[in-house]
């Protein structure tokens, strides 16, 4: 029978020296990792907790930067007054996955890096252009979080590499963003669809610059380029609604599965797309 | 019975019995102290694990257990050949009846692998890890078989046939060739025929709903021993340690009083756990191994080889004068068994028009096997799935009458003295005062928004006695123990205690209600058919009346006065007699001078309870559908319930909540998936959606009290009538709220959606 080792590094050093051999695979939070391992999904050969290691948890602030270390975990986020004012659209999605307790554990690396199509804090990143500071062999690097998940299940971190902290930028005036999901039930679910949607506003009410990324209608998040054009220049009125509406369901490639049909997420992704532009406009106004 | 007639005039009413104290058990449970199935260990005990079948349907041309049995650690393999061939026999359990050969059959297959998850061997070893191992080296070889899982399709004459001497029962003549049915059931009155043909008007609908589990939060879990000299010991999570005596005895070829099984605390049943399915492989596991063996199910498990309800298919037909008047119905019902035949079919033709009083009705009912796990009992068996359609078709029949949908159904009502559509005539049932409890209530006249509707539909179970022991222990220092074979799935050690401490008279923290092993109390059919508050709570009731007159005959003796010339009340013996100058005895009084008067101070009552009283549910419920999404919120939900006697309200109202929570989830989103190789998809809480606490709103019940005569306390069993009409009083709210009939469980979001898009073309 096969032995698991479990490595508790406390530098970033170790962590990647720990990661670099081979069957290593990384723990945050656990609450995608150890479920996986308990249903036999997967047979690592060794654990890497990287919690141990020295600043990977809190939040900080970096010329009008957050810097959120990667084992942060969801029940923090939602707690840091700061983070929930300036980006509520990402705190809301990090606080939509799994219950209060899986709240204290789970964390948007370990969201990000388990790479399902669902996960519902990546769509929120992936439209507040959020960046993953990456450690690895090769010393540090730097990645938009939308390079990072390649496949459901795959990722484009190199053996030894994992992620230290999310950088979200700089945020203008009169900005806000917006996660909504369509779920079965209310709560402990996994998204049918998902969307985030990151929006400036100029000094009249028009947005100025507009991100949409959708979740679970595709094999990884995305970023649709064109739904975000489609409110630039505009108040959100009937017609910009309607080409983010289409622009949003054209970007679709989902499967039909046990949570969803190909129609239903297709036109859900559209339906959330607007809801959430308008969510975000509602926000980014308010601050007005 | 006399005791409590002989109380002085104007003897105070209920003290106890109607009131809401906490629970006997509730400490124990919210500290996390309370002891579960998977809890009891032995020294010793060796970790069973089963292998399950990963085809639906497959001969089983060979099991090598060689390299399984030669890892290290590996204690006792077991497959179909350990256990001898059980004779075709059926055993009522109160509940429901099962077939032993296919209850054996069940537990273990033989030739054959009937359902994804069904087991074909079983391992014992030193280690979880070891186990898991040895169940990789086991090899199978199957001949993979066409399987069928849809009802319909299982009927139809190509279909594959599970079982090659399945000959439907019930038919006017014996079929020539096998298939998937196995029986036909009818019900009828009058001429249907002409009745249809009168009708003003007639409405006609079909109606589907998906296999459902229980969802009960424990899994399967059991220690079971077999020592050198044959005796045998379990420690399990049923609802009937009694149940689990038989079951093993029969799979095994034992004698009962070999055996003796001692009930876990139970973390849910809700019907599921009214069959074995672990505790016979860990008593062949202990038997070959010679070391007790513990074995506890995985979620996955639970949802692939454990009883869900079946999935069915509801053909309705009324036929009504215009004044509502039902003169006409048609009812045909074709329900899954799974794997082996007893679906709950016969159950829900015979609640199918329990409420209504219809001159000329014709049911017809279908059990169908199928390559699913095989069915087990879930709360009121059948009686939602045959609601569904008869409510939902009501519903409609009102929209067509132009009529209010209590109004329709007040019209049709059942009453004492009809005589019911499953046969008995109707005595003191609160049918038409439930009916009345909602159309009076806040809820039903509230004002409704915009993507809104409302939903009413009612439902009826019969509710059981039957068999049950109880014993009531006086302690030396005068409290009490009253022990009960009844394992408390609903609330029941606290009513049982309240009717105790009524009938003696005492302060309810004197009395310990207790769940005695099968070695220590007599006989008791398993807790369900909501017949524990009923039938054991009679016996309790009845033993501790024997008490009450054993404790007057000792005052009497104490005092040297003839027995009726002491009174019990308020919890002490009081003497009548003028002569006598002395002060009341107490239980305590009496308890510490025991050895003088007779020795210790206790009573047993065996009975076979008859005359519980049949249960009517009401239920209105509000819902707002997202135009949008198609999603499903319940707003506002009302169920009204005649339970005769709420012996403890806030329990019996937590009854009616609970039911109503897990009929939500059956109409809103809970259903067995299986793909194109007849595996089950959602096999875990993930995608089996069981209803969360935010998915529904406060659950009002009300209930309505019209006493069941038969009962010291006047109770009706509550457990199973609140999961009956939810099915319908969504869907009903749901056309309410869109305008459109559904009638495909469960009213999930995308399918909503699909059908408003639909509507609006």
């Amino acid at each position: 029978m096969s032995q698991l080792q479990y490595l508790a590094p406390s530098t970033i050093d170790d962590a990647v020296l720990a990661l670099a051999a081979s069957g290593a695979r990384a723990l945050s939070g656990g609450t995608d990792l150890l479920v996986q391992l308990r249903a036999g999904r997967m047979a690592p050969g060794a654990i890497v907790d990287l919690k141990r290691i020295e600043g990977i948890s809190g939040i900080r602030q970096e010329g009008g930067a957050f810097i959120i270390g990667a084992a942060t975990s969801g029940a923090v986020i939602g707690e840091h007054a700061a983070l929930c004012r300036a980006w509520p659209g990402v705190v809301e999605a990090v606080n939509l996955i799994g219950s209060t307790q899986v709240q204290g554990r789970a964390t948007m690396a370990g969201n990000l890096c388990n790479a399902s199509p669902a996960a519902d804090s990546v769509p929120a990143l992936i439209a507040a252009r959020a960046v993953c500071i990456i450690a690895g062999p090769g010393g540090r690097r730097e990645a938009p979080v939308e390079d990072i998940v390649t496949a459901p299940g795959r990722t484009s971190l190199a053996q030894g590499e994992f992620i230290v902290a999310f950088r979200l930028p700089p945020r203008p005036a009169r900005s806000s963003d917006a996660y909504l999901r369509l779920i079965p039930r209310t709560e402990m679910d996994i998204a049918v669809a998902g969307a985030g949607v990151s929006l400036t506003l100029d000094a009249e009410g028009r947005v100025s610059e507009a991100y949409v990324a959708l979740g679970a209608v595709a094999p990884t998040a995305l970023l649709v380029a064109d739904a975000g054009a489609a409110l630039v220049g505009g108040r959100l009125d009937e017609d910009s609604l309607s080409r983010l509406d289409a622009a949003a369901r054209a970007a679709c490639r989902p499967i039909s599965d046990k949570r969803g049909t190909i129609e239903y997420r297709t036109k859900i992704a559209g339906v959330l797309a607007r809801r959430a532009a308008q969510a975000a406009y509602q926000r980014a106004s308010d601050q007005a | 019975m006399s005791d409590v007639l002989d109380k002085p005039a104007g003897s105070p009413a209920l003290k106890i019995v109607g009131s809401r104290p906490i629970r006997p058990d509730g400490a124990d449970k919210v500290t996390g102290r309370a002891a579960f199935g998977a809890d009891f260990n032995m020294p010793g005990q060796l970790v069973g694990r089963v292998l399950r079948s990963p085809h639906a349907h497959a001969r089983i041309v060979s099991i090598d257990t060689r390299k399984a049995r030669a890892l290290p650690g590996v204690k006792a393999v077991i497959t179909g050949a350990d256990f001898p061939d059980v004779a075709s026999e059926m055993h009522d359990g109160g509940e429901s009846a099962s077939n032993l050969r296919d209850l054996a059959m069940n537990v273990m297959a033989r030739t054959k692998a009937l359902y994804n998850g069904h087991a074909v061997a079983a391992v014992a070893a030193v280690s979880a890890a070891v186990a898991e191992a040895a169940l990789a080296l086991i090899e199978v070889t199957y001949e993979v078989l066409p399987h069928v899982i849809d009802v319909e399709a299982a009927m139809a004459p190509d279909a594959p046939v599970l079982h090659p001497h399945m000959f439907t029962e019930g038919l006017d003549a014996k079929p020539t060739t096998p298939s998937n049915i196995a029986k036909r059931n009818r019900l009828g009155r009058g001429d249907p025929d002409q009745a249809f043909a009168e009708a003003d008007v007639v409405f006609e609908g079909r109606y589907t709903t998906q296999a459902v589990h229980q969802g009960y939060i424990e899994p399967h879990a059991c220690v079971a021993s077999w020592a050198e000299d044959g005796q045998c010991e379990v420690w399990s999570s049923s609802q009937g340690q009694f149940m689990v005596r038989t079951y093993c005895a029969k799979v095994l070829g034992l004698e009962t009083s070999s055996i003796r099984v001692t009930p876990a605390e139970i973390g849910g049943g809700f019907g599921g756990k009214t069959t074995v399915y672990l505790e016979p492989l860990a008593l062949a596991l202990s038997r070959q191994s010679g070391h007790p063996v513990k074995m506890v199910m995985t979620r996955d498990e639970v949802f692939r080889a454990t009883g869900p309800t079946s999935g069915a298919v509801i053909l309705v037909k009324f036929g009504a004068r215009s004044d509502g008047t039902i003169i006409a119905a048609d009812v045909e019902l074709k329900c899954q068994a799974g794997a082996f035949a007893g679906s709950p079919v016969g159950a829900a033709s015979m609640t199918a028009l329990a409420c209504y009083d219809i001159a000329n009705f014709s049911i017809t009912g279908w059990d169908v096997v199928t390559n699913s796990p095989k069915v087990a009992a879930y709360r009121a068996p059948g009686a939602p799935i045959a609601a569904f359609g008869v409510e939902s078709a009501l519903d409609d029949l009102a929209h067509k009458l132009e009529m209010d949908p209590i109004a329709l159904r007040e019209k049709n009502a059942v009453r004492d003295g009809v005589k019911a559509a499953y046969g008995p005539k109707f005595t003191n049932i609160g049918f038409l005062e439930t009916l009345a409890a909602i159309r009076d209530s806040d809820h039903y006249s509230a004002p409704l928004g915009r993507n809104q509707g409302r939903g009413v539909a009612a439902g009826f179970w019969f509710n059981v006695g039957g068999e049950s022991t109880a014993a009531v222990h006086v302690g030396e220092d005068g409290s009490v123990a009253v022990v009960t074979g009844s394992p408390d799935i609903g609330g029941s050690r606290a009513s049982m205690a309240m009717m105790a401490a009524e009938t003696l008279e005492i302060p309810l923290d004197r009395v310990r209600p207790r769940i005695a092993d099968t070695a220590s109390i007599g006989f008791s059919m398993l807790t369900g058919g909501s017949r524990t508050t009923f039938a054991t709570g009679m016996a309790v009731v009845q033993a501790a009346e024997k008490v009450v007159a054993d404790l007057k005959r000792r005052a009497a003796l104490i005092w040297e006065v003839a027995e009726d010339q002491v009174d019990w009340a308020g919890g002490a013996a009081h003497c009548l007699d003028p002569g006598k100058d002395v002060g009341p005895l107490t239980l305590g009084d009496i308890a510490a001078k025991a050895a003088t008067t007779g020795g210790p101070i206790t009573a047993q009552v065996s009975l076979n309870a008859q005359g519980a009283g049949p249960g009517f549910g009401v239920h209105v419920c509000d819902v707002e559908v997202d135009p949008e999404t198609g999603h499903v919120t319940v707003l506002r939900y009302t169920a009204a319930q005649d339970v005769g006697k709420a012996i403890h309200p806030a329990y019996v109202e937590g009854q009616v909540q609970g039911g109503v929570a897990q009929g939500v989830g059956w109409a809103l989103n809970e259903e067995y998936i299986f793909d194109g190789e007849g595996r089950m998809e959602n096999a875990g809480f993930l995608d089996y959606r069981v209803p969360v606490a935010s998915d529904l709103p406060m659950i009002d019940a009300i209930l309505v009290e019209v006493a069941n005569p038969r009962h010291p306390f006047g109770a009706k069993g509550v457990g199973e009538v609140p999961i009956v009409p939810p099915l319908a009083a969504v869907a009903n709210a749901v056309r309410g709220a869109i305008g459109v009939r559904m009638t495909d469980l469960p009213l999930s979001p995308p399918k909503i959606r699909a059908v408003l898009d639909a509507r609006d073309g």
